[in-house]
């Protein structure tokens, strides 16, 4: 019999980023006992790292902003394949969390007339995105944080989740070990909320961080939930490319936004070159114009730099490819340019994204109000997750609630940047009220001791793998080499293939991972167990992509370059079959509201 | 660049000692990075804390060759290599193994703290309204990451173990940022002198130099926040003035 704590808790919360601290909020203040568990200590979140922005129409910079607009950018940005009704609710509602947040003490940059100001972002048309210089997601985090602190909500830090127990149908519990000494401990609850983030870690070169290993994704799964989309993941355009170690830390959009131009060997702005159909009317074909809209000429087209994340990056990729690359393997994104047009460059650009210059000057030893920075394509976000119902964030599974980027529907193919920080907010509220009410209504569940046993036992595996004993950290490395190459920007059916029958292999390496014996704090065990979940997520994203026989938004297939029209009548959806096998159905999308069709087709 | 050694900390709070791993370095590599490359090839359980890589989440605090600093902002192009590079934990804090301490007090500490009171807001949405050169010095603060470098070099902490009685320059910013912030309503100097110690701040500006955030924590916090403490507690004009005045003027007097 192994041993472990217990805690009881109306509503668990997992994961302590924007979104769970936000659905911890909301239930808490709902009058229901919370919990809320992060793997980090809390504030550390993906969250904190965000740079550009949050997208809500409040109109303050461009009247001509509202719901509507952000709405139908949000569903072309995904290529139609977006779950409508989180779209509307997201563009609805996003305007009201973000002034939530200024009553909560966030200090947001301000307009002359001293409201929240508003930045451009690729694929919105007007300037939407609430911002601090580049540091939008520590303001996020810190204001949640802080407001959340005094709410009654009981955090515990540094602790993984690593299964979820039910009773029935129904989630009822979670079990988990504390980093710090190694010990397990035992959640119960009468409502979960995932909000465990994204699994950029199963790729190579990545700006995400170690916690993102697709935990939530995979317990979700494992406890019989159904996940979507998970063909698609966004590949940031610019991510650092040198020096090596570096490779693939974020280089916000916000450069862009203010003007920062991609150039190739050649010094060519290359993205003039291929202007998608859809976005023709709103993309300026000449340089001048694009530096006026920069600038805020309301007259102005956007500049081509502020395409959609999917379509810049196959442009950087091509010219990469084509041999027009910069000499460590990318493109040169250039701001120090504005200086033909700005006065005092140099101090507007430290002004507005004080870190890149500072990540830049003390990283790569760059000057960015100098010189351009290299920059190449970086695994970032990933758009598919739990399948969740529009209104209350439930899953397939009763009980079971996801939101922020673990969860899916409002990014469809492809998100654009800024509506990750406000997806947090408007879905975790969500999630917490609904969590609540549910806790409400339904009473305790009862945990299986057996089942509890048999998780704590599969834990301390790793201690005691004999001699076919493997090191976990080069087993991961190995994965992550594997699914860039084979499931990467650019895919293709044989590539696919092999990346699944690989994934077996690495099912039985998983389970040779091993770890020196030692419970306190000690992450050689811990890579040992995020196998696992990495396993999961990688497995999805292969048998989706392989599934997807169409080039759409961030998934893009060799042997099919198109769009296809009868592709995109559905979402893939894998779900854990009777027979433990992964299983993948494609989901017809509902027919869209007429409403809101008529305000697609007018933003056309 | 060629084979390094480092020392590095391994043990928990009852025993410990430097223990000597040699790694190669290649260009640009950070010390974070070095540290990930000893745990994959030749010691999977040395614990460390890490997140963003970039300097934006204050994880990765340690002392290199004796220095507060964040191991993944540190290139090894900047340290001197022919000899042995260190790596050990904070000073100021209990320590948990290796590299990591237990920094929960931090954690305590601001609970304690009251928290953003706002005013009425200004316009019938519930917004307000804030010029940017009125927000500056707030944002200033609000960039902190919670390190904790600050805290590990203060020597009220480090030294004289003031953890009951003194909140440390991370939470004089916090405050500072409360303090100051053009909406908020609620007052803080009474705790500020009774409970958060902070006179026994004798502005070393330790904290000021070790920021990676480039705060200016002494000059622009908390030298300010003495200020107004003297003038609320001090001036003797204005402890009669407090005699016959509510206890928390309208917010935006004063701030
Ligand atoms: C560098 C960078 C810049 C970005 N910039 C922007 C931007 O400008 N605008 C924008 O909209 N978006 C941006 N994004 C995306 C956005 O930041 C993320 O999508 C978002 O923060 C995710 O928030 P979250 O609440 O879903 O998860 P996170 O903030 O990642 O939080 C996940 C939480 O779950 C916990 N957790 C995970 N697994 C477990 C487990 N097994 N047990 C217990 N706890 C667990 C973690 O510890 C953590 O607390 C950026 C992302 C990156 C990486
Ligand atoms: S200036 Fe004050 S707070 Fe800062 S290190 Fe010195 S004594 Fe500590
Ligand atoms: S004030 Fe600076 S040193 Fe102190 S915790 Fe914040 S960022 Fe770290
Ligand atoms: S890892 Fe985030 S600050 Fe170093």
């Amino acid at each position: 019999m192994r041993e472990f704590k217990t805690h009881e808790y109306d509503v668990l919360v997992i994961g302590a980023g924007g979104a769970g601290l936000r659905a911890a909020i909301e239930a808490a203040g709902s009058g229901v006992s919370c919990g809320l568990i992060c793997k980090s200590l809390l504030g550390k979140a993906h969250t904190v790292m965000a740079e550009g922005g949050m997208a809500a129409a409040l109109a303050n910079v461009d009247d001509r902003d509202g719901w509507s607009t952000h709405f139908a950018d949000t569903m072309r940005g995904g290529q139609y394949l977006n779950n409508w009704r989180m779209a509307e609710l997201h563009a609805k509602e996003a305007p009201d969390r973000v002034k939530e947040l200024e009553a909560w003490g966030a200090v947001m940059d301000r307009t002359k007339d001293g409201k929240i100001l508003q930045r451009n972002f690729g694929g919105h048309k007007y300037p939407r995105l609430a911002h601090v210089g580049d540091r939008t997601g520590l303001e996020m985090i810190r204001t949640l944080q802080d407001h959340g602190i005094h709410q009654g909500i009981d955090v515990h830090m540094e602790v993984t989740i690593i299964d979820l127990l039910k009773d029935g149908d129904r989630v009822v519990g979670a079990f988990a070990y504390e980093r710090e000494h190694g010990r397990f401990i035992l959640f119960k609850a009468k409502a979960i909320v995932m909000a465990t983030g994204g699994i950029g870690r199963a790729f190579k070169i990545t700006s995400n961080s170690w916690e993102y290993t697709g935990d939530g994704h995979s317990l979700a799964y494992n406890a019989g939930a159904d996940l979507v989309d998970m063909e698609f993941i966004q590949f940031h355009p610019t991510g650092m490319v040198w020096p090596p170690s570096v490779r693939g830390i974020l280089v916000t959009e916000g450069v862009r936004g203010e003007g920062g131009i991609l150039t190739n060997s050649e010094g060519r702005r290359f993205m003039f070159d291929d202007i998608p159909d859809a976005y023709t009317s709103s993309t300026s074909d000449n340089e001048e114009e694009g530096w006026r809209y920069v600038t805020g000429d309301k007259s102005a087209r956007r500049p081509p730099e502020l395409l959609t994340r999917d379509h810049v990056a196959r442009c950087i990729v091509r010219e990469v490819k084509e041999g027009r690359g910069s000499p460590h393997g990318g493109v040169f994104l250039d701001i120090a340019w504005i200086k033909e047009h700005i006065k005092d460059a140099e101090a507007h650009i430290k002004k507005k994204l004080p870190s890149m210059y500072h990540q830049f000057k003390e990283l790569a030893g760059l000057d960015i109000t100098k010189e351009p920075m290299e920059i190449g394509p970086t695994t970032h976000y990933v758009m598919g997750g739990i399948k969740v119902d529009s209104d209350t964030q439930m899953s397939t599974v009763p009980g079971l609630f996801a939101a922020g980027e673990c969860a899916a529907g409002l990014h469809g193919a492809n998100r654009l940047g800024g509506n990750s920080l406000s997806d947090l907010v408007v879905f975790g509220k969500r999630a917490g009220e609904y969590a609540s009410k549910y806790a409400k209504e339904n009473g305790a569940g009862s945990v299986n001791n057996d089942q509890i046993q048999q998780i704590a036992a599969w834990a301390e595996a790793p201690f005691d793998r004999g001699d076919k004993a493997e090191n976990p950290f080069t087993i991961q490395s190995d994965l992550q080499v594997m699914m860039q190459d084979k499931v990467g920007i650019v895919r293709e059916e044989k590539e696919l293939g092999e990346a699944l029958e690989a994934l077996e292999g690495f099912k039985a390496r998983a389970e040779h991972a091993s770890a020196d014996v030692n419970r306190d704090f000690n992450p050689g065990w811990h890579t040992a167990l995020d196998l696992r979940c990495l396993l999961t997520v990688s497995e999805a994203s292969a048998l989706s992509a392989l599934n997807r026989k169409e080039s759409r938004g961030a998934h893009t297939r060799l042997d099919h370059p198109d769009k296809s029209e009868e592709e995109a009548k559905g979402n893939n959806v894998v779900r854990k079959g009777p027979d433990g096998q992964m299983q993948i159905e494609r989901v017809p999308i509902p027919p869209i509201r007429e409403d809101l069709a008529q305000i697609i087709e007018e933003n056309k | 660049m060629p084979q390094v050694t480092f020392k590095v900390w391994r043990g928990n709070k009852d025993a410990g000692e430097f223990k000597d791993y040699q790694t190669d370095i290649t260009e640009g590599m950070v010390v974070l990075d070095a540290v990930h490359q000893i745990q994959a090839e030749s010691a999977p359980d040395l614990a460390c804390r890490w997140n963003c890589k970039a300097g934006k989440c204050g994880s990765c605090s340690a002392e290199v060759n004796g220095n507060p600093r964040l191991m993944c902002m540190t290139r090894m192009e900047d340290l001197p290599t022919d000899q042995p590079v260190t790596i050990e934990p904070m000073q100021a804090f209990p320590l948990i193994r290796d590299l990591v301490c237990d920094v929960s007090w931090n954690y305590e500490v601001k609970k304690k703290i009251k928290p953003f009171k706002p005013r009425k807001p200004d316009n019938e949405d519930g917004t307000w309204n804030m010029v940017q050169e009125d927000v500056d010095r707030v944002q200033e603060f609000r960039k902190c990451i919670e390190c904790f470098l600050c805290q590990d070099v203060c020597h009220v902490l480090r030294d004289h173990h003031k953890h009951e009685e003194f909140i440390g320059p991370r939470f004089f910013i916090h405050n500072a940022q409360l303090e100051m912030h053009p909406l908020d309503t609620e007052d803080r100097l009474g705790d500020l002198k009774d409970d958060n110690g902070l006179g026994y701040c004798n502005i070393t500006k330790c904290c000021t130099k070790v920021c990676p955030e480039h705060i200016t924590i002494t000059d622009n916090a908390i030298i300010p926040l003495k200020e107004r403490v003297v003038d609320e507690y001090y001036d003797p004009i204005k402890k009669l003035f407090k005699m016959f005045k509510p206890k928390k003027p309208d917010a935006a007097a004063g701030k």
